[in-house]
């Protein structure tokens, strides 16, 4: 199994940032996003988070909602995301789930996170989960060994980044603008200071994620993050493929430019 | 009223904080509420929560708030006898507080106006709410016009078209109307939307939550502002009867009108507090609201609270011929008042719904919102319980024009 400490720590010696990308369980469908996940890893993505579908996703925009409602569609389950979590974890990739709080608080945090770690799971990222209310996860996911992503945001004071980062293990996941999921034109200004600022409380990767789209916006991030974090591209693309197997060879293709992206470093 | 002649004091809007009713520092009820948030969103809930601390004591903002609630809002608003109507509730007393005959309609004016005067304390020009039924987008939009507040209203596309009306009233008082076609096209899609828009314009942007749901400090604020509603009734219950009342009963969808009434009567233990949600087509059909009945302890729109949901932590949707009841979730303190045994919460379906409804307009003369008629409903049975000594107070949360549509096709007039 390959851990997070153990990407960092290669893409350091690299001298690049590393590679996350994001895709929901369930979509196209079930075995499709499994397919799915090992082209981007086949490209070079370095770690893969695989979304939870939930039917309330305040944090996402319009691209992310439809892919996730698609996949509530499809019937996913709980277990279906752990059976695409063992799948991709068989790639090699570094494998997270990315949740939002309640179908973890549901299933049972220590049954979470023991299933998790035993699909080959590396760890977990709570987008709307704050340091008050982390202390149960943080247990669970330590004694299961697995690590605990939280965020920051360009809102974020210096104290309650202080608090994030010291519920984070593995790394930081630091938004890049103040808004929703979904790509954007540019990539924030903003996120360059929250990287300094977050690197001021952490000797932990700091990757960054929110609005990254194409290679020439990763290689502008990659600049300053240790990691960059690209979900809605992705799926834009799945979305407007003809069939899965089309979509597969476009997010092939983006993230091949993404890869080359953290290793120019623009 | 007050010596000075205002209706409103420090203690009425915050309560003298004898029954520990305030949420914790993080806002929890007992284990309910808190902030299930995007990281994002912390330093603006913690600007509210601070602005709103200094404003809930502060002369000059209650004196506004109260001269507002007087001379726009239309209150106090009145006591009722139903002596008809009573004699179907076991011959037991029922008496009505007339949220009904406040300006725009219903006890949302409260929060609304309240929260507009945080707005423009918080130094923020423009306001983002959600909308069911449309009430609450119709009394947000009201207080922004007032205030000269842009108004933007996020409201679930199939809500816009049950509500057409209350859509062209909205966008009549200067409003944008949003519909929001993903999710299930409501009102918990609407909050979602609403949510999203915030955590990118919060330099800008107050969120004008309707209900006491939501992340801390929203159940608090909004149930202080709501908090008038039993103030006044349980003053001039004691001028009406020289006594207490034995219950009070209210509708509960997110809970502000309920929590409105019954919070000024939290440390009178001989006064029962009944809540009524929902039943739509029964507990058996699925097809209900019943979220404090029959749903369980989650997490949704960034509080731990009781929820419909199914095993695997996902929301179901909810079903409610009242739209503004029509609601998965429900406030936080509701859950503390429910596990702590001092509120009682029951069903009443569609059908007691709308026969309650029908019962109030033949024999008092009054349409009550259908939202309002849950709790009509239960105080019959309950009156019928409790027998012919018993005052029974229920608040009128609304009144029933908007619901002309629904009850046409109801009752095929």
């Amino acid at each position: 199994m390959t851990t997070l400490q153990t990407v960092f720590a290669k893409a350091k010696a690299d001298n690049r940032a590393a590679l996350v990308g994001y895709l929901p369980a369930g979509f196209p469908s079930k075995d499709g996003a499994i397919a799915a996940a090992a082209a981007l890893v086949e490209a070079g993505c370095d770690v893969i988070e695989i979304g939870l579908p939930y039917s309330d996703p305040l944090m996402d925009g319009p691209t992310i909602q439809d892919a996730v409602h698609r996949s509530l569609t499809n019937g996913t389950r709980i277990a279906d995301v752990m059976r695409t979590v063992e799948g991709v974890a068989a790639t090699g990739a570094a494998t997270l789930v990315m949740t939002y709080w309640n179908p973890i608080d549901r299933y049972g945090a220590d049954r979470f996170a023991r299933d998790l770690a035993a699909a080959g799971g590396v760890g977990t990222i709570t987008p709307d989960l704050t340091p008050e209310e982390a202390g149960p996860w943080r247990e669970a996911s330590a004694a299961a060994g697995i690590d605990t992503v939280f965020l920051v945001a360009p809102s974020s004071t210096d104290e309650r980044i202080q608090a994030v980062v010291e519920c984070c293990t593995g790394f930081v996941y630091a938004a890049s603008l103040m808004g929703v999921t979904g790509a954007r034109e540019s990539v924030n200004v903003a996120a360059g200071d929250l990287v300094k600022r977050t690197r001021a409380h952490t000797d932990l990767p700091v990757c960054v994620g929110l609005g990254v789209g194409t290679g020439a916006q990763a290689a502008e991030v990659a600049a300053y993050a240790d990691g960059v974090i690209v979900g809605s591209a992705f799926i834009r693309r799945m979305l407007d493929a003809p069939d899965e197997q089309a979509g597969r060879v476009s997010i092939g293709e983006l993230a091949r430019e993404m890869a080359q992206g953290v290793r120019s470093r623009g | 009223m007050t010596h000075d002649g205002s209706i409103l004091t420090a203690a009425d809007l915050a309560g003298n904080g004898a029954h520990g009713d305030d949420p914790d520092l993080r806002g929890k009820f007992g284990v309910f509420g808190g902030r299930y948030v995007p990281e994002a969103l912390i330093p603006a809930l913690d600007e509210v929560a601070k602005v709103y601390e200094q404003a809930r004591t502060d002369v000059q903002f209650l004196r506004e708030f109260d001269h507002l609630l007087r001379t726009y809002a239309g209150r106090p608003t009145t006591l009722t006898d139903v002596p008809r109507f009573s004699e179907q509730a076991g011959g037991a007393r029922v008496v009505l507080k007339r949220e009904d005959l406040t300006h725009t309609g219903a006890h949302k004016i409260n929060n609304v106006i309240g929260q507009a005067l945080l707005t423009k304390r918080l130094g923020k020009k423009r306001v983002i709410a959600e909308t069911g039924a449309g009430q609450h987008g119709v009394a947000t939009a009201t207080a922004a016009a007032l205030l000269g507040l842009e108004c933007v209203i996020y409201m679930g596309a199939v809500d816009c078209e049950r509500q057409a009306l209350n859509v062209a009233r909205m966008k009549l008082l200067g409003a944008t109307v949003v519909p929001v076609h993903n999710g299930s096209k409501t009102l918990k899609d609407a909050i979602n939307e609403a949510f999203r828009d915030w955590v990118t314009n919060v330099d800008t942007t107050h969120y004008l939550f309707g209900t006491v749901a939501g992340p801390h400090p929203f159940p608090e604020i909004v149930r202080d502002f709501a908090r008038i509603i039993g103030v006044e009734a349980r003053r001039q219950m004691l001028e009406l009867t020289g006594r207490l009342p034995d219950a009070v009963c209210a509708a509960v969808g997110g809970g502000s009108n309920a929590i409105g009434i019954f919070h000024a009567f939290i440390g009178d233990e001989g006064v029962q507090l009944h809540g009524y949600e929902a039943g739509g087509h029964g507990l058996a059909s699925g097809e209900h609201a019943l979220t404090l009945t029959a749903g369980s302890v989650g997490v949704l729109h960034g509080a731990r609270t009781y929820v419909l949901q199914d095993d695997e932590g996902q929301t179901i949707e909810s079903h409610s011929i009242s739209a503004g009841l029509d609601y998965p979730g429900v406030g936080p303190e509701h859950a503390w008042l429910k596990d702590s045994g001092r509120a009682t919460y029951h069903g009443v379906t569609d059908d007691q719904a709308m026969a309650a409804f029908s019962l109030l307009a033949r024999t008092e003369g009054i349409i009550p919102a259908i939202e309002s008629s849950h709790a009509l409903a239960g105080a019959l049975e309950l009156g019928r319980e409790l027998g012919p000594e018993a005052t029974i107070l229920v608040n009128l949360s609304g009144r029933g024009d908007k619901d002309m549509g629904t009850a046409m096709k109801y009752f095929n007039l």
